[in-house]
């Protein structure tokens, strides 16, 4: 819960544009200084990559905003609240490692929306069981999922386009998980990603 | 191998009846299960997100939805969203408009088309 309600300690390092780098940005980023400079060869791939890896990155910051807002409804109950706080933490480590590749590319990071903004875009004023927030955390999950599958065509390096298929590979975790807790039926054929 | 003469003229036959069926028509039921899946993760209809809202956006002009922060390519693109340019965009959005910032593709046209007509359907188009 502690994770989920740092809101000031969030906007502050949002603020002094601080990226503290989790273990698992750290790894993400192994073997990208190569790709750093490589790509700063090719500009305009490189211009593109960065422009993905932000709209990567707004999509993590809503996320992170989505799932502070159901923590914050006091409609989810242990143990799922447990879980919406470990995928808040996922998605901020997310966020991170896409700040720390932006820079790296030489880019600059998007800033997130507020968490009220956010809450209107997705209507947070509908939710009234926990259901309702598990069925949004479902639908944006595999929104995520099938976003970073959908752009990695799109990459200039190869690199990026594996670090988008880890992404996407995490966000499928968060939707296969959620679809238990809501007792939906698993999907009945392979490759339901991405279709 | 030479075919026998009328062989010949059955698969030529085969040949014009299938070059003459009409593609399949776009399903815009499918195209919402799509739209939900595929693009659900950064749109929505009514609200700007990580993307801008798509209800009436067939027959808008490219970077044109009130209060979203668009790229300076596409607020700067004279493209307008209809079927030809929205799938030429779902296909390879960088090519259509580079210096866009979506970059999300839809790889099958059969997909591209049942998406298109439930953009269409929805801006009561």
């Amino acid at each position: 819960m502690t994770q989920l309600i740092d809101l000031r300690r969030r906007g502050l390092l949002r603020g002094s544009g601080i990226t503290v780098l989790s273990a698992s940005a750290v790894a993400l980023l192994a073997g990208c200084e190569k790709m750093a400079s490589a790509q700063a060869s090719n500009g305009a791939s490189a211009a593109n990559d960065v422009g993905i890896l932000n709209t990567a990155l707004a999509l993590e910051n809503e996320a992170i905003s989505a799932y502070q807002l159901g923590a914050q409804s006091g409609l989810l109950q242990k143990p799922v609240l447990e879980v919406a706080v470990l995928f808040q933490t996922h998605h901020k480590e997310h966020r991170d490692a896409l700040i720390a590749t932006i820079r790296k590319l030489g880019g600059t990071p998007v800033p997130a929306k507020s968490d009220a903004e956010v809450a209107q875009a997705l209507n947070a004023a509908s939710l009234k069981t926990q259901t309702d927030v598990l069925r949004l955390a479902q639908r944006l999950e595999k929104g995520a999922a099938n976003a970073y599958i959908g752009v990695i065509p799109s990459f200039g390096d190869r690199n990026l386009a594996q670090v988008s298929a880890r992404l996407a590979a995490d966000e499928a975790m968060h939707w296969t998980v959620l679809t238990q807790a809501l007792k939906d039926p698993l999907p009945a054929k392979a490759l339901s990603f991405g279709a | 191998m030479r075919l026998p003469a009328r062989p010949r003229v059955l698969a030529l036959a085969v040949f014009a009846l299938a070059a003459a069926a009409p593609a399949a028509a776009a399903d815009a039921t499918h195209g919402q299960e799509l739209y939900e899946s595929r693009c659900g993760g950064c749109h929505s209809l009514d609200a700007n997100r990580v993307g801008p809202a798509h209800r009436g956006v067939y027959g808008r002009k490219a970077g044109s939805a009130p209060n979203f922060n668009y790229s300076t390519a596409v607020k700067s693109s004279t493209v307008v969203w209809e079927e030809k340019t929205l799938d030429a965009w779902l296909t390879n959005p960088q090519a259509l408009i580079p210096g866009q910032r979506m970059n999300f593709r839809v790889a099958l046209p059969a997909d591209r088309a049942d998406i298109i007509a439930y953009l269409r359907q929805q801006s009561g188009k």
